[in-house]
């Protein structure tokens, strides 16, 4: 069995790192504030807004990284930015894949902070925009859960980010592509060892998610 | 001179339940008004018009002679010189100190004035010791005394209390009942309403007692004369003891 390249091993885990953490910000950043308003506000066909976020969980990668190859590649509308295998198109794909994780959790976090909290809040003087800020600070728990579960389905995607990625060597390749070329390879103890090492840094980044979730904002 | 509250012809059903009905009443500057009657006579949702929380389906609410309907910007003006007590006491994921500088956060006071008047209501409250706790960690009665303390460090105009008292054991009720009082003598022109189901709460406290029964008013009067010459039947029955709900 040949000895991990380091060096490579080093810039796979970064790389994993960077595409599953922007697109657990970018969706996050959208999808947080986006359950906040259906959470939160009343309005006709929420129902079925709410049905159609929570059956997007279930989402498949694939497809996902189909629509952003079918935008991205030369001949389709955005096939101008040429981004398609970089890590950018990754991001994008992956984004898609949080947006309704994050959404249809902050839903029901925020829908779940007791009733009595949010007449408490509007009594006390608070704009509809504090209301809205302070019912989410209560919702802190749920919406930290809701950016772990992100990007546990960001760090462990394979379905997309190959397809839209290409796991070219040195640019677009990561932990879960690179474990699955070096599979099919036979190349079975690196391949375990890039498990290994997914499983360490995955576990790392939910124990600092973890961590931020007990912390008190104010 | 214009009634701190006043309530003309409010009448608010929820689906085909009729919460309130035809109330008129008005409330003048200084007033500590006490609420009493059963359960579901509709109480709880008084307070809630005036604190503009609910949309009346028919009259209108008025503080100072003005007209303010729920859900406009002049209802969260108002709200902010309301303060409303609920029967569970409310605290917020926070710390104790930070659940106090909450409503003078939100009213955009500078950090240093915050602390301050934070460290004064905390001192006045015996928590000092425990200001970083999280607010959740206090006794149930350390929490609505701090829900009270949090509601009235804004120094409202009117205050709202909703069986503030139901579920606490005397000492907890006579300090929460010392707080009220002192928020009353502070300003003359504070005005207090609140609802109790404890005749010698409203005895002790109010200077005017309304029944509500089934939605309506049916007896409001100066304390000493609803507890001793009550005109409607149910409040005889009430000040009597004889009446059960």
């Amino acid at each position: 069995m040949p000895a991990m390249p380091l060096d490579n091993v080093v810039q796979v885990t970064l790389l994993s790192l960077y595409v599953s953490g922007c697109a657990t910000l970018l969706g996050s950043s959208i999808g947080i504030p986006l359950g906040a308003l259906i959470g939160l506000k009343e309005f006709g066909g929420k129902g079925a807004i709410k049905t159609v976020t929570y059956t997007m969980y279930g989402f498949p990668p694939v497809i996902s990284g189909l629509v952003v190859y079918f935008l991205f590649s030369r001949s389709g509308p955005l096939g101008f930015l040429g981004i398609l295998f970089t890590p950018t198109a990754m991001i994008v794909a992956e984004t898609l894949l949080v947006i309704p994780l994050t959404t249809g959790i902050t839903i029901t976090s925020v829908t779940e902070v007791d009733k009595s909290i949010k007449d408490t809040v509007r009594a006390l003087g608070a704009t509809p925009g504090q209301s809205v800020l302070t019912v989410m600070r209560e919702a802190w728990v749920g919406l930290v859960m809701a950016s772990m579960i992100g990007f546990g389905r960001c760090i462990a995607e394979v379905g997309a980010a190959f397809m839209v990625g290409g796991n070219i060597k040195g640019e677009t390749e990561v932990l879960t592509t690179a474990i699955m070329m070096n599979t099919r390879q036979g190349e079975f103890g690196y391949a375990l060892g890039l498990g290994a090492v997914l499983i360490m840094v995955a576990m790392a980044v939910f124990v600092f998610l973890r961590w931020i979730q007990e912390r008190e904002l104010l | 001179m214009n009634a701190a509250i006043e309530l003309k012809g409010v009448t608010k059903h929820f689906k085909d339940v009729t919460a309130i009905k035809d109330i008129n009443v008005k409330i003048a500057q200084g007033e500590i008004l006490g609420v009493i009657g059963p359960s579901g006579s509709g109480k709880t949702t008084l307070l809630r018009m005036i604190d503009f929380l609910e949309t009346p389906d028919k009259g209108t609410v008025a503080l100072d002679g003005s007209e303010i309907r729920a859900g406009s910007t002049a209802a969260d003006r108002a709200r902010r010189n309301i303060g409303m007590v609920l029967q569970k006491p409310v605290v917020l994921n926070r710390s104790v100190a930070n659940n106090l500088a909450y409503s003078l956060l939100i009213r955009g006071w500078q950090e240093d004035k915050i602390k301050a008047r934070v460290a004064e209501e905390l001192k006045r409250l015996g928590l000092s010791e425990r200001k970083r706790k999280n607010a959740r960690t206090l006794s149930g009665g350390e929490m609505q005394r701090l829900s009270f303390a949090r509601s009235t460090i804004y120094e409202p105009k009117i205050l709202l209390l909703d069986e503030f008292a139901a579920n606490l054991d005397p000492k907890n009720v006579g300090l929460l009942e010392e707080q009220i009082r002192r928020y009353a003598l502070e300003d003359a022109s504070r005005t207090v309403v609140m609802v109790t189901h404890n005749i010698f709460q409203a005895k002790r406290l109010c200077t005017k007692v309304a029944l509500m029964w089934e939605g309506e008013i049916v007896e409001i009067a100066d304390k000493k004369t609803f507890f001793e010459n009550p005109t409607d039947p149910r409040s005889s029955a009430f000040v009597s003891g004889d009446l059960v709900y």
